[in-house]
């Protein structure tokens, strides 16, 4: 089926965008549709799409596009096809592409695939980590310092997740000073960057706000990255009260690719195109160009066969 | 059950922090008297003003039979709800969704403290609203010329005109009359409104005596940026206390919209239950944001809002199954989905 090209319409485009003080001039984007979003889709996505739908994001401007995970394909088969993806995708100057790697063997699997930055995720709470890895928090970054030590012998820039800042799937809440404290260690340990993940999606303006007061006080503002879920809607106002307090890294999904694995049916990331609608309208130079994202998000989603979870690509087909 | 995975099985905890969330509406951090808590600046009250009856199911494909309307709104009395729109007397051959306002404005149930305004265009239908027997009415202004004469095939000018007539005779029954300023972000028509307009068009309509003015973001295409410079142009000329804001989530920016008009000082929010009332602008597109996504960031922020938000939600339930169609509202599909909510 060839969907019709949806175009924003001339006056989405032309809103003449305002900067106000209180916000960064800058946000950099970080596009984690082709691993958090692809991982968490139904569909297995074929090794030829996955490289076309990193390739034409490479092209939309984004900085940085995370490409697969080196996680073995027992747990996790949508991502079985990692060394193929991360050799068959075309990697402009400028942008990154980082992957997942939770353990050393992963990290060197990465690495030797031509991986130039990885990433490792951590978590605010014990019952998510036990369920998720089966071990403690401790003992997660434990693990983690191996990778680091490799990482920085092999002049390898790390990314830490902290999952669960905002609440937990099986916790409940979980206290900001929790995610203080593993975002320091993270921190400590050699992560340039801190993505502060909600994962449930569960998080309001209000929690938002208190959790990062609380890593602020143990991370600087310039390290610290949002990754909010949309399963409750609120993931467009959370990052905004993060912006209003100087965070300048989103994390976003294509499409708002990937559900939310908790809350069957829920919608999960939050959609790049609506995001950037977002920072456009608002002034914020983000380097990526809209139109592009939104065809993208198109041709990923036929080859899913869904429709988009980003509104304002929704909006945009008119017939 | 079917194929649950393992992980949501276990999500008991899930649910009791959404029950939470749901019943109460507690603040992560109460604030304390004297002392600057995560909510300073934002208002302690904020008024919903629920349109799902009258704008949502104007704008839904179906059309819902008059017994199943008075089932929605009785429902949503029982809420907390402040007010909610319930019909428009609007000539049914423009309208014919709202064909049956008489009838449902005089088969709800008006529960004490609970506002229910209708539409009126015309002193035409403000005559045979106060037969039916209104106790509130509203009038529907637009800044933009074009969408004006789309709309209502007038000027702007002629419309307020009508208004006037409108005001003139409720102010002489002790009626209150609410004015609505549509296109205030954008115009399908035309494209960028300016602030100005916007400015002015809300001042004639407060001068012609509407207590409170609903300032309409009617294609969802403003941003936090446009809404900020809108409302900023509005509040030189109203109140801050005469304002609410009517934003339609067509492009996913309604919640941060919001945050940006209550954070500054704005404290009557619009939003329709389950989402109800597509875009008719944008075929196949969501229109007005949904009343229990903005609830649940107002729980969150810790401002009450007198809404029991498991209510809202299974009324919302109670017009999707009669619409046969899926909720609109993100809060409502979690939910549902955790087995929060049977």
């Amino acid at each position: 089926m060839a969907a019709a090209r949806k175009l924003l319409p001339c006056w989405a485009v032309s809103m003449r965008a305002v900067s106000t003080a209180a916000f960064p001039q800058r946000v950099k984007v970080v596009e984690v549709g082709p691993r958090d979003g692809l991982q968490n889709e139904k569909t297995v996505v074929p090794t030829p799409v996955k490289i076309r739908l990193i390739d034409m994001l490479s092209e939309t401007g984004l900085p940085v596009i995370e490409a697969t995970s080196f996680v073995s394909p027992r747990w996790v088969p949508q991502m079985a096809d990692h060394a193929e993806v991360m050799q068959g995708i075309n990697k402009l100057p400028g942008v990154s592409y980082p992957v997942l790697t939770p353990n050393l063997k992963g990290f060197q699997a990465a690495v030797a695939a031509g991986a130039k930055e990885v990433s490792i995720f951590g978590a605010a709470s014990e019952l998510f980590t036990k369920k998720n890895i089966n071990c403690s928090i401790e003992e997660s970054l434990e693990r983690f310092s191996e990778v680091m030590n490799a990482a920085r012998a092999a002049s390898i820039p790390v990314r830490g997740y902290v999952s669960c800042v905002l609440g937990c799937p099986y916790e409940g809440k979980i206290s900001a000073a929790k995610v203080a404290e593993v975002s320091k260690k993270m921190y400590s340990m050699g992560c340039y960057e801190i993505s502060l993940g909600d994962t449930i999606g569960i998080g309001t303006p209000g929690s938002m706000k208190e959790m990062l007061a609380a890593v602020m006080k143990e991370v600087p503002v310039g390290a610290l990255a949002v990754h909010c879920h949309d399963t409750y809607g609120q993931a467009l106002a959370n990052i905004l009260v993060a912006l209003q307090m100087g965070v300048s890294v989103v994390d976003a999904s294509v499409a708002g690719l990937g559900g939310c694995p908790y809350a069957q049916g829920a919608s999960g990331n939050v959609a790049t195109e609506d995001l950037v609608y977002m920072l456009n309208g608002l002034g914020i130079h983000t380097g990526v160009d809209l139109q592009k994202l939104m065809d993208t998000g198109t041709f990923i989603c036929n080859a899913l066969n869904r429709r988009t979870n980003s509104k304002v690509s929704q909006a945009a087909c008119r017939l | 059950m079917g194929t649950v995975p393992s992980a949501l099985k276990h999500c008991l905890s899930d649910q009791h922090l959404l029950k939470e969330q749901l019943w109460i509406g507690e603040p992560t951090a109460p604030p304390h008297p004297g002392q600057e808590s995560q909510a300073s600046g934002l208002p302690e009250y904020v008024k919903i003003v629920e349109v799902g009856p009258r704008d949502g199911l104007q704008n839904e494909k179906v059309i819902v039979p008059t017994d199943i309307k008075i089932e929605l709104i009785n429902r949503l009395s029982k809420t907390g709800l402040p007010a909610i729109e319930v019909t428009s007397f609007v000539s049914s051959k423009w309208v014919p969704q709202m064909a049956d306002h008489k009838e449902v404005m005089r088969g709800i149930e008006r529960h004490p403290g609970v506002q229910y305004p209708v539409l009126t265009p015309n002193l035409k239908g403000f005559h045979s609203a106060i037969a039916a027997g209104a106790t509130e009415v509203s009038v529907f202004g637009a800044a933009s010329e074009s969408f004006s004469k789309m709309n209502i095939n007038c000027s702007i000018e002629e419309s307020i005109e009508k208004f006037e007539e409108v005001a003139k005779s409720a102010r002489n029954m002790n009626i209150p009359v609410r004015g609505y300023v549509s296109c205030a972000l954008g115009c399908p028509y035309e494209g960028d409104i300016t602030p100005a307009k916007v400015a002015e068009v809300s001042k004639r309509l407060y001068s012609m005596g509407c207590y409170e003015i609903s300032l309409g973001d009617t294609i969802g295409v403003g941003t936090p940026g446009s809404m900020k410079r809108m409302l900023e142009a509005v509040m030189k000329e109203i109140p801050l206390s005469a304002l609410a804001v009517h934003c339609h989530d067509t492009y996913g920016q309604a919640l941060a919209n919001i945050l940006t008009a209550i954070q500054m000082g704005v404290a009557v929010v619009d939003s329709s239950v389950a989402g109800l009332g597509g875009c008719p602008y944008a075929k196949g597109a969501t229109g007005n944001v949904a009343t229990e996504d903005v609830i649940y960031m107002l729980n969150g922020l810790g401002i009450n809002t007198g809404v029991n938000l498991y209510t809202v939600m299974e009324a919302g339930n109670f017009i999707c199954t009669a619409l046969n169609k899926k909720t609109n509202s993100k809060v409502a599909q979690a939910s549902f989905n955790t087995g929060t909510i049977k």
